[in-house]
């Protein structure tokens, strides 16, 4: 029965070594996968669907613009719970769980801006629009910046976590904020549905199955880069650890 | 917490630098403006409330590492977390400390530079509404960057790019205000967001500041 309990228990994975054993023979796994739906969802939304009768050719880039923007949001919602464990728990690991995640995530809410430009540019006449979607994503990438910021800026390790996690709490109640403001600040000028393709009842069959092998494909990237990523944090940390302990010594 | 405030006012405006800085920026920033984009009248008129609100915002944004940074480095902060207040009240009060010499001479400014920017004759109340109900939450939530931020040696470009993305939604309800007050139009509804932003703020934000000075003391 104990057995059976300590192996159900997430909290096994507060211990870096257990942490590590685990990811090693996941990691492969999942980085396997995540490649495969790539592959299979790109090709088959870039090569084997129509072309929108609208559109053109252009819709095929929502193949990596949905599934980045999905991402540049669970990203963020990985830290803040990563922080509350952090907080109320003090596990290491997932402090740096948090740490790993966050250039994931801004890299994300890039490829989504960026992709989006691309397809405003032949869509609607523009690379950028302050729409309220549009802004929003430039807000995000505005509190990942600033939340790496503080990490890299912070020497001692345990304040550097305590701070950034408050300031993800504190960060997430002003995004959510912010994207309602933004809402009612540009009420008028554009009206979301039309220009967004995200609703998934807009998306015809056609564009909806490979549109989510590829949002598979990235949560699985998301994944194994954080795995990948906070084991390198986990080891650079004990490195430092040893390192300190032969100086000492 | 009485006596602490009226120290803090006292330094601001005898220790020199501090009171009026913000408000000299706060002047520049607005005669910079029509060199910027042009003397015409009518484009004047219509950005003037924005542009209010822009200089106003980084008028505090100058002044936020002054809230704790000197009381930090002559441990003055040491001596306050060890006497019988709450943190909390503490970083309340530099907030408050930090909104009297800051943010109301900004208030109280914004209609005299409004008119070099020939602001609507309908305007001139609402920018100054909008900037009494606007400035408190910029100091509470300036204070908490600026207790994030304490620890670090150059940590001035840091507080803004931490604090600036935070100021987003005040920013956004702030200027509509003033915005449709200049231009007649109804300003109940924008004004009570922003009331509720700077109302949550200060009811809420000065527990994380609490905490972040907790753990920068430890």
């Amino acid at each position: 029965m104990g057995r059976y309990v300590r192996f159900m228990s997430l909290w096994e994975y507060a211990n870096p070594v257990k942490f590590i054993r685990t990811t090693d023979v996941v990691l492969p796994w999942v980085s396997v996968l995540a490649v495969l739906c790539l592959v299979v969802g790109l090709i088959w939304g870039f090569f084997f669907t129509p072309e929108d009768y609208r559109q053109g050719s252009t819709v095929k880039i929502i193949y990596l613009h949905v599934p980045a923007a999905l991402m540049a949001i669970n990203a963020w919602m990985m830290m803040l719970v990563a922080s509350l464990i952090w907080i109320i728990r003090r596990h290491h690991v997932s402090a740096l769980a948090a740490r790993a995640a966050a250039p994931v995530g801004a890299v994300m809410t890039l490829i989504a801006l960026a992709t989006g430009a691309l397809w405003g540019q032949p869509m609607w006449g523009t690379w950028w629009a302050w729409d309220p979607r549009l802004t929003s994503f430039l807000i995000l990438f505005l509190f990942y910046l600033g939340y790496m910021a503080l990490w890299s800026a912070i020497e001692d390790d345990d304040t550097a976590a305590d701070l950034t996690s408050i300031l993800c709490l504190v960060g997430s109640v002003f995004a959510v904020l912010s994207r309602y403001a933004v809402n009612f600040w540009n009420q008028g000028l554009h009206q979301g549905a039309s220009l967004s393709l995200d609703k998934e009842e807009n998306v015809a069959d056609v564009f909806y199955f490979p549109l989510l092998v590829c949002i598979a494909g990235f949560v699985l990237l998301f994944i194994a880069l954080v795995f990948l990523r906070t084991q390198t944090e986990i080891r650079a940390r004990r490195t430092r650890a040893l390192i300190a302990r032969e100086q000492q010594g | 917490m009485m006596a602490l405030l009226a120290r803090d006012l006292k330094l601001a405006v005898r220790a020199g630098g501090g009171f009026g800085l913000g408000l000299a920026f706060f002047l520049i920033v607005t005669v910079l403006v029509p060199f910027g984009v042009g003397p015409e009248t009518a484009l004047l008129t219509r950005i003037a409330p924005g542009v209010l609100w822009i200089g106003a915002l980084l008028a505090c944004l100058l002044s936020l590492d002054r809230i704790l940074a000197l009381d930090w480095e002559d441990g003055t902060l040491d001596l306050l977390a060890t006497a019988p207040l709450p943190m909390e009240g503490i970083v309340s009060v530099k907030a408050l400390a930090h909104w009297i010499t800051t943010g109301l001479p900004l208030v109280l400014a914004a209609p005299v530079l409004g008119v070099l920017l020939n602001l609507a004759p309908g305007g001139y109340l609402w920018v100054l509404v909008s900037l009494a109900v606007g400035t408190p939450a910029l100091s509470v939530i300036g204070t908490f960057g600026a207790a994030l931020t304490i620890g670090l040696k150059r940590g001035g470009l840091l507080l803004s790019l931490l604090v600036l993305p935070l100021y987003v939604p005040t920013l956004i309800f702030g200027a509509e205000v003033a915005r449709r007050g200049a231009e007649g139009l109804e300003v109940a509804t924008p004004l009570l967001l922003l009331g509720g932003i700077s109302f949550g703020a200060m009811a809420l934000l000065p527990f994380a500041s609490a905490a972040v000075l907790r753990i920068n003391l430890r």
